[in-house]
């Protein structure tokens, strides 16, 4: 019923994961192919922000700067320097994580918390935004352009599946990563963190470092988000990549489905991807699939805190003593 | 000397919270702070645990000088605190809580779970391990808070009113708890307002009023002190009781 | 660089700043003062400022006059939406608010690009084109109008919080939530009071606002950074702070723009925002943690 530390069985990590590799095949077409990426896109990015927010409590308005900063990073080292765009993801992932680091040790040591870091990490996605909007080095407002040559030593697919089972692949690291955090010693102390940074200290955590931590880990991973966007859509920009809207999406996702828990973001993204997907399907009008996340984040916060996770969860429930 | 506070004096804005107090506690004692409602107390178990930084003073901690050293460094060398008003993890189970505090000592999972749950069997909360900290009462939250500051291996453990709120039968089984704590090797500093308990588990007691230590002693020296007992009952209540006792003598 | 080009800097920062304080002394009440992060506070100005749009262009009304309209339209609404959606909802946790005002900003938000299509609105009114000389610079009337009442507002609000019952009772509540409950005070019913005024000074920029600048469903993001930057350095709750916070985030942009472009010029807001959290949270004015 909460986002406890109880590990998720093994066997439903072997049959989500056999759903996923089973998804496109069963699925082939463009459209439904695409939904699977984009989806799973959205768990891996989503997981990031749970991983630092759900886990560890800290929330956080502005996870588009580590993504922004991964999509620049690897694009550029791919087209001004001519690295294979696969290192792209390394590359990415250290981008992020060092902004990552760098945000968290600089609002933490001011001892920022709750609304005031939400509001600063804000701040700072939109400090790199401008400043890419501006030097032409990253290309300004115009943006970067990934030449299209498709093929799997290039990181372009003339397949979208080649797409899907690389951003399957992250998805699942990002998944075990969660799963890791259930189990581990780390994950505890950022649960307790979480939920009391008083008595963490008090217990002997030093709730500084761990933040840092989770913070590089966050930032790592949405990095590498970055650097799978701007592969997958060949043309990244400030306003998209260092836009709000991702930062509200990779929450929204986490949020939705369930924050804390290792399967929240891939709910949430489903149903994220499922609502986009329709409403452009139906209509033609534009907004529609925001107005439904954001009634659905208000409704969640309002009746289901824990998240569509906790739908599952109930109906599940064991012979506890509890009403 | 286990712990030794000198000179320990706290002050905000104007108000001297604590004033120059001076405590011992030696190792494999029960010591107990006692005082009237807002002596000082918790705040001088926050500036010796390090939430609170001092305005003068020094607190030595087995042979160490910890005067502001961070919460976590302090807890790290064996000081481990409780709080007044109990600061469960609230969305983690019992069983989860106490191996949060576990994890300072064990750095693997099921070692950590399992020493959590004979900390749990020792404090009597085994029956309630997979329950969320949320739903538990305020005696079941006094014995987390406990359960899970033990769970530290602490050298010395500072008791914050861990007895508030518990009807008698509770308090008794604490009691018991605690000497059992003393007797496994681990010291204790408790601030308690329950008497008897502080009476039958003190050797040794601090008495805190104003901000001030106005005296110390074992617990008979301490209950017959003069000042102790103004302090509590106010100024000229000595001789009043003396008065009374001396007329209806007469 | 030329004096009269600075002159005219400092005039258009100030006059700007001005602006930014009109949407903040809002913002000053229901954060500054009640720490309700209320980050819809730019999708609430985009509303109100579709309402003054279409009350000039469908009734004809007079922006300004709008305002005899739009604040108590702002003030109901504001006090409505505390009561049955964000109060209620949010179960008093600071973090449900700042979660739920989020989800009503992106509701509000897409709602609006639904109804009124993505282009930007502005209009057109006698004096929005009037021009008046100040020093070595020409004016608009209309942002000289809304500069002055950015002042007499947030005068008049920092009275209201001084001098009556009902600011004094805001500001028990403010200080000590229990303590104020313990005194009869209704604490739920000044929580939505205060939100609903917040809005209705919400109301009034609006109509100030929209002879000035232009409309369009995406304002709100502009405009929810710079609130919340001006009300964390004037110093949460101080409505003089709001003030010099808005002069002071005014004059960086229109520097800022000077010297470096109108592009990286606009980092000045985001910077100011992040060293004040980073170096002194209380602001100039606020009190010493």
């Amino acid at each position: 019923m909460t986002s406890t530390l109880k590990p998720v069985p093994w066997a439903l990590h072997l049959a989500v994961l056999a759903l996923a590799m089973a998804f496109p095949f069963v699925f082939p077409s463009s459209f439904m192919v695409n939904f699977g990426v984009m989806a799973l896109f959205y768990a891996f990015i989503g997981q990031s922000w749970n991983i630092s927010g759900g886990f560890a409590g800290q929330l956080s308005f502005g996870h588009v700067a580590f993504f922004g900063v991964g999509a620049y990073a690897s694009t550029i080292m791919q087209l001004r320097f001519g690295w294979s765009p696969w290192l792209g993801l390394p590359v990415s992932a250290l981008a992020g994580a060092l902004v990552g680091g760098v945000i968290a040790v600089l609002s933490f040591r001011a001892g920022l918390k709750g609304s005031y870091f939400a509001l600063i990490t804000l701040a700072f996605a939109e400090v790199l935004r401008i400043v890419t909007n501006s030097v032409s080095f990253t290309g300004g407002g115009l943006g970067m352009l990934i030449p299209m040559k498709a093929s799997a030593t290039n990181f372009q697919f003339a397949e979208r599946i080649g797409f899907y089972f690389v951003i399957l692949m992250l998805a699942a690291l990002s998944v075990a990563l969660a799963e890791w955090l259930r189990r581990s010693r780390f994950g505890a102390q950022l649960a307790a963190i979480r939920e009391n940074e008083d008595s963490a200290k008090a217990l002997g955590i030093n709730v500084f470092r761990e933040k840092v931590k989770v913070m590089l880990l966050s930032g790592a991973i949405s990095g590498m988000g970055g650097c799978f966007f701007a592969q997958y859509f060949l043309y990244i920009d400030p306003l998209v990549v260092f836009g709000v809207d991702k930062s509200v999406e990779m929450l929204l996702v986490s949020m939705i489905g369930g924050a804390g828990t290792v399967y929240g973001p891939l709910v949430g993204a489903l149903l994220l991807a499922s609502i986009s997907d329709i409403t452009r399907v139906l209509t033609q009008v534009q907004g529609l699939s925001l107005v439904l996340y954001g009634s659905l984040l208000v409704v969640i916060i309002a009746y289901l805190p824990n998240g569509l996770i906790d739908l599952f969860k109930r109906r599940r429930k064991p012979t506890g003593g509890q009403a | 000397m286990m712990l030794q506070v000198t000179g320990l004096t706290k002050i905000f804005g104007g108000l001297r919270a604590v004033d120059n107090a001076s405590l011992g506690v030696d190792e494999g004692r029960i010591v107990a702070l006692i005082g009237p409602n807002g002596a000082g107390k918790t705040t001088l178990f926050a500036c010796i645990a390090g939430f609170l930084p001092l305005n003068a003073g020094r607190v030595e901690f087995l042979g160490r000088d910890i005067t502001g050293l961070p919460v976590h460094e302090i807890a790290r060398a064996g000081m481990v605190r409780t709080f007044q008003i109990t600061q469960p993890f609230a969305k983690l189970t019992v069983h989860e809580n106490i191996a949060v505090g576990a994890y300072q000592k064990f750095s693997n999972r099921a070692q950590a779970w399992a020493h959590a749950q004979a900390i749990a069997e020792q404090v009597g909360m085994a029956h309630m391990l997979a329950q969320p900290a949320s739903e538990l009462t305020v005696a079941g939250r006094k014995r987390l808070e406990l359960a899970r500051a033990l769970a530290t291996s602490p050298r010395l453990l500072l008791l914050d009113e861990v007895m508030a709120g518990l009807n008698p039968s509770e308090i008794l089984e604490i009691i018991a708890i605690i000497r059992q704590i003393r007797d496994s090797g681990v010291t204790v500093l408790l601030i308690e307002h329950v008497m008897h308990a502080v009476m039958s588990l003190s050797d040794h007691i601090h008495v805190l009023s104003y901000g001030k230590i106005i005296a110390e002693g074992s617990p008979q020296q301490v209950v017959s002190n003069q000042a102790v007992v103004e302090a509590y009952l106010g100024r000229g209540s000595t001789e009043a009781a003396d008065a009374a006792a001396g007329a209806t003598h007469a | 660089m030329d004096p009269t080009i600075l002159a005219a800097a400092t005039i258009n920062g100030l006059l700007l700043g001005g602006m930014y304080t009109l949407v903040a002394s809002g913002l000053t009440l229901i954060y500054g003062v009640l720490h309700i992060i209320n980050f819809a506070h730019g999708s609430m100005l985009m509303l109100a400022m579709f309402g003054v749009f279409y009350l000039l262009t469908k009734f004809g009304v007079d922006p300004y006059l709008a305002m005899v309209v739009m604040v108590p339209v702002m003030y109901v609404f504001g006090y409505a939406l505390y009561k049955g959606v964000i109060g209620k909802l949010s179960n008093g946790k600071d973090e449900n608010i700042l979660l739920i005002t989020l989800g009503l900003s992106i509701l509000i938000e897409n709602i609006a690009l639904m109804l009124f299509k993505g282009d930007s609105r502005t209009i057109s009114v006698s004096y929005s084109d009037r021009m008046i000389e100040l020093g070595p610079t020409l004016v608009p009337l209309p942002k000289l109008i809304s500069f002055a009442v950015a002042l007499a507002l947030c005068a008049a609000l920092g009275l209201f919080m001084q001098r009556t019952d009902l600011g004094r009772a805001i500001r028990a509540v403010a200080k000590e939530r229990v303590g104020a409950r313990l005194v009869g005070i209704d604490v739920d019913r000044i929580f939505a009071i205060s939100y609903g005024i917040g809005l209705a000074t919400l109301g009034a920029a609006a109509c100030l606002l929209m002879p000035i600048f232009y409309v369009s469903p995406t304002i709100g993001h502009v405009f929810v950074l710079v609130a919340f930057t001006v009300v964390v350095l004037g110093g949460m709750g101080s409505f003089l702070g709001a003030v010099v916070g808005g002069m002071i985030v005014g004059l960086t942009e229109s520097f800022g723009g000077l010297y470096l472009g109108e592009s990286l010029g606009q980092i000045g807001i985001s910077l100011i925002f992040i060293l004040i959290l980073l170096l002194r949270p209380s602001g100039l004015f606020g009190a010493r943690q």
